[in-house]
């Protein structure tokens, strides 16, 4: 066998391995039920979770929970996924500041005993993807 | 007044630039033609190159009529409304240029055209390329000018337009339906953060690069189609270089503005915006290096084919990622989604179509040699070394493509709801790291074998040297960091310890090679040189990301849960307002927000300024000095240069030392995006320290209900805690921002409180103006205190004070040590320079001297260790 050939199999034969460790890394996107099912197996990989947060009646977020001046590296707030499950989440870090203006919050982490604990929040705040609102600067 | 004639300039301009195109490319094609070159017929080459001129021409004036738009603030174009303001400075009225879509393609196109004239004009003796690689760019640039046409056909909308107006972009807002010459006061303005100075230079030099990798593969293209396969490689290879060195720095300069703007502690965060630019880069390098095999040995033309083709469709690909809104929730910076994800897709896959059908076609007629390298080759190491930059593309690619599989599974109708990895860092690192290693390991090696004869005595005389410096110095380095508190980390782990070892490797191994040249041709060392830059980037990126220390860890003791203390980092601390934490050696305290003033150096605490209701000016209620010298005196109106920006001063003091220095971390609440706060960064030798606010206190304070005090002069009483002395009251002329008028009395208050670490002259005043009592009272933030001079008996010499107390301010924080990071800047500097030497050697290597041997070999590796 020449080496070129040798050369070719070790490269293919590194970027199956590539492809595996890619499949086997990436996230999925899950509810909190299937979440909760992930951590009773032992799973303790991390997901992705689509949700909105809990609003009373008259719209005001209920069950957030952030004191600074106790701890400022404590969060907690209440999720609902896309099948109206509640879950308490928290997060080990200060609370974002636009939180309560987001639309849609995309929380990554898994289930600890009973909160889903995150480490990252990503929110979509109206704003920032439907374009301006013209009004604003046409009231100046 | 609506003025449509610049966007009517403009667009007509585009449309010139589009029609030209097409006419320069078909031009050129048939100047191309086998029987149009041999029969000396220069007409059809004469009119391509008028066209590519009135294309450059248009792309110009496109150019003027956009940033005229947004220089005059003519709001009635959405372009200008959407990214620029009334108060946005010049230089970042640059940066909106690009800040959309429609610019950015628009500075592609531009570099593409300087390009393009360029090689029409300089190598005259290599005319038989002009033809059809100018064909192939204004092929390309006919797509491009197509992505800001601004066209409907029928259903298919061809381009956005930056000349849309207003009027014309949001034609339901109730305001033109009233109105249809409204325009609107001031524009949104630019986004935040990219109001930074690297964001003037970053998107051209990136794009710069983008626009230059589509020399080497025009070349390639134009020697496919002309059947000369061996002859495109020595033009191109120099463009090549140049390519790599813009977009190796584009990509570096991109990180810093992300380190110095940004607030996720780092200056890569794998994001695919990033991703995007990085695989094209490693795929290019690995282009470079077999080209340069090639010129040497006549070996890996197929490959250099196969690279130069790929690199080029990656930009594609990377243009299709981060512009057709596939992205989604996987990037937190991609641009908006205009829809022309199915326009972006159609030139991907026409050109992905054409490139490898041509490739594939000539495929058999490409030389190639059967003669089998040995391990003492150089070549054959260093197409390991292009094999490996490839895999760490891939892996890149393979991750940032999951949104893709995602949206072509769900076309296809199954739905998929596959993710990015959850711990990115960690699952880049896992390949990105050894590869890294790897590379700089085979940079060194690939190097010397290159230089020296083939054979075994021979390379075990040139490595000895580098391999016995390398053990010296990373054992000297090891049990510096361990035994000795000298170097800011412990280097105990033994992947990291493989990969400075293989770094230093490198260092050494290309100086010896330096070393060696110095006397003969220094000329020819770019390729060493520039890998010591890449080895000096690794090693910065190793301990700056792998060591990387958060220094403020909570130690208060009160946590609110319990729940899982072991997992949990606690990385951000409260500070009250002069009050010092401990955090590692230093003692930190906050000390209040400041502003910046325009025309003064350093920042301006607020307290002595005095807002308006123009958000732009301020009074100043004291001396505005700097050092020693006086900007402003009490009552001069300035201008503040970025009133929505707060600096928010932090003492660091050493506690052994006792030195101190102040850090002014910036944020700003923005109403689109939440707080978006910038780091201070502290530059010592040896480490960076980096801190950024996490948090702030609302912004509206709760006040206790008034206490009024009744005093007369001379009186001491305590306020919240602190002692404070009435000293009486004095009459003023003038009171800054008011108007007095004969009649008018003003009285002002000389009250001091002393408070822990100074005392604080407080001046509440009191205006009876036109019959009515006016208050203005002072608020001492450090105290948490607001005096209000509420009534004067001047029968009985008493005065009534009132006062209120809140809680005092504070700020969350988190900081953190990175060391070494300037070797990572450094290395990127001499990375650029080596390629730069051999940008100028391979352009000089003209056809009669016999093929000199140099190599680079390297990559610069991102791995964010940790």
């Amino acid at each position: 066998m020449k080496k070129s050939h040798i050369f070719g199999i070790i490269i293919i034969g590194l970027a199956i391995m590539i492809i595996m460790s890619t499949a086997g890394d990436a996230s999925t996107y899950v509810t909190f039920g299937e979440a909760i099912e992930r951590a009773h197996d032992g799973d303790n990989s991390k997901v992705h979770v689509v949700g909105r947060l809990k609003k009373d009646a008259q719209g005001h977020i209920v069950n957030m929970q952030y004191d600074p001046l106790v701890d400022p590296n404590y969060f907690a707030f209440t999720l609902v996924d896309t099948n109206k499950v509640e879950q308490r989440v928290v997060y080990f870090n200060p609370k974002p500041q636009d939180f309560e203006r987001s639309e849609q919050v995309v929380i990554t982490g898994n289930m600890k005993q009973d909160v889903f604990v995150a480490d990252k929040i990503l929110l979509k705040c109206p704003s920032k993807y439907v374009e301006k609102d013209i009004n604003k600067t046409a009231s100046l | 007044m609506i003025n449509t004639l610049i966007g009517d300039i403009g667009h007509a301009s585009v449309i010139v630039a589009f029609v030209t195109a097409i006419v320069s490319s078909l031009a050129y094609f048939m100047a191309a033609r086998a029987k149009v070159e041999i029969s000396g017929d220069t007409s059809w080459r004469n009119l391509a190159r008028g066209a590519f001129y009135v294309h450059g021409a248009a792309v110009l004036m496109i150019i003027f009529s956009l940033f005229n738009i947004i220089y005059a603030h003519r709001y009635e174009y959405y372009y200008a409304w959407s990214h620029s303001s009334n108060h946005l400075p010049i230089h970042f009225m640059i940066s909106c240029f690009w800040e959309g879509q429609e610019g950015s393609f628009l500075l592609w196109i531009f570099w593409h055209v300087m390009l393009g004239v360029m090689l029409m004009n300089v190598g005259k003796k290599r005319k038989e390329w002009e033809a059809p690689v100018m064909a192939m760019f204004s092929f390309v640039q006919i797509f491009l000018t197509s992505m800001i046409l601004g066209v409907v056909l029928g259903d298919v909308k061809i381009g956005s337009s930056p000349f849309i107006l207003m009027r014309d972009f949001m034609a339901d807002a109730p305001v033109f339906q009233m109105d249809p010459n409204y325009v609107p006061q001031d524009g949104t303005g630019l986004n935040p953060l990219l109001q930074n100075y690297w964001m003037v230079i970053h998107p051209p030099t990136l794009f710069l690069g983008f626009a230059a990798t589509l020399v080497p593969f025009a070349f390639a293209m134009a020697g496919l189609w002309k059947g000369k396969f061996t002859e495109w490689i020595k033009p191109a290879l120099p463009w090549a270089h140049f390519a790599g060195v813009t977009l190796g720095v584009g990509v570096v300069m991109g990180a810093y503005w992300a380190y110095e703007t940004l607030n996720f502690g780092g200056y890569w965060n794998w994001d695919p915006v990033e991703n995007a630019v990085y695989i094209p880069w490693l795929v290019l390098v690995g282009a470079i290096h077999t080209m340069v095999a090639y010129r040497r040995s006549r070996q890996g033309l197929r490959a250099s084919f196969i690279l130069v083709i790929t690199t080029f469709l990656l930009v594609l690909y990377a243009t299709f990622l981060t512009r057709s809104g596939i992205l989604g929730n996987a990037s937190v910076h991609s641009f908006t989604d205009l829809g022309l994800s199915g326009q972006l897709f159609t030139y991907l896959a026409a050109f992905a179509v054409l490139a490898i059908g041509l490739l594939v076609y000539n495929w058999k007629k490409i030389p190639a040699t059967e003669k089998e390298l040995t391990t003492y080759n150089g070549e054959f190491w260093i197409f390991i070394g292009s094999a490996v930059l490839c895999l760490a593309a891939f892996q890149v690619l393979a991750t940032t493509s999951i949104p893709v599989y995602n949206s072509f599974m769900g076309f296809i109708g199954i739905d998929t709801n596959a993710a990015l990895p959850a711990d990115q860092i960690a699952h880049y690192t896992k390949f990105q790291l050894w590869a890294g290693l790897v590379v700089a390991l085979l940079s060194g090696i690939a190097q010397l074998l290159w230089w020296r004869k083939v054979d075994k005595a021979s390379f075990v005389d040139a490595i000895t040297m580098p391999a016995m410096l390398t053990l010296l110095f990373s054992s000297l380095i090891i049990i510096l960091s361990n035994k000795f508190d000298i170097l800011p980390f412990k280097l105990d782990n033994w992947v990291y310890i493989t990969l400075l070892i293989a770094s230093l490797f490198s260092v050494f191994a290309n100086l010896s090679i330096i070393l060696g040249l110095i006397h003969k041709k220094v000329a020819l060392s770019g390729g060493a040189v520039s890998h010591i830059g890449i080895a000096l980037m690794l090693i910065g990126i190793l301990f700056s990301s792998g060591y990387s220390k958060i220094i403020s860890q909570n130690t208060s003791g009160l946590l609110y849960s319990r729940e899982f203390p072991d997992e949990v980092n606690r990385d951000n601390v409260l500070l009250w307002r002069n009050t010092p934490v401990d955090m590692d050696k230093y003692s930190v305290s906050y000390r209040g927000k400041f502003f910046e003033v325009a025309g003064v150096p350093g920042y301006v605490n607020q307290e002595i300024l005095f807002r308006t209701a123009d958000p732009y000016k301020a009074i100043a209620r004291a001396d505005v000095k700097a050092g020693d010298k006086v900007y402003y005196k009490t009552g001069d109106t300035l201008e503040l240069s970025s009133p929505e920006n707060t600096y928010y001063e932090l003492e660091y003091k050493n506690r052994e030392s006792g030195k101190a220095f102040l850090l002014y971390p910036r944020a700003q609440v923005n109403p689109n995006m939440g707080l978006l706060a910038s780091p201070a960064i502290k530059s010592f030798i040896d480490r960076d320290l980096y801190t950024h606010v996490s948090s702030i206190a609302p912004e509206e304070k709760e006040w206790s209900t008034m206490k009024e005090y009744d005093i007369a002069m001379g009186d001491t009483i305590i306020l919240n805690d602190y002692i404070a002395v009435f000293h009486g009251v004095e009459m003023v002329n003038k009171v800054p921002g008011v108007e007095l008028k004969q009649g008018d009395i003003a009285v002002q208050a000389d009250m001091q409180i002393l408070g822990e670490t100074k005392n604080y002259h407080v001046h509440p005043l009191l205006i009876f103006k036109d019959g009515m009592a006016g208050y203005y009272p002072e608020e001492i933030g450090d105290l948490g205190l607001r005096v209000t001079l509420l009534n004067i008996d001047p029968a009985t010499e008493s005065f009534k004070i009132g006062v209120n107390t809140t809680q005092r301010e504070w700020i969350i924080l988190k900081a953190m040590e990175k060391p070494f990071v300037n070797i990572l800047w450094i290395g990127t500097l001499i990375m650029a320079i080596g390629f730069i030497m051999a940008i100028v050697r391979r352009s000089q290597d003209g056809p009669k001297t016999a093929p000199k041997p140099s190599v680079k070999l390297g990559s610069k590796r991102k791995a964010q260790a940790v």
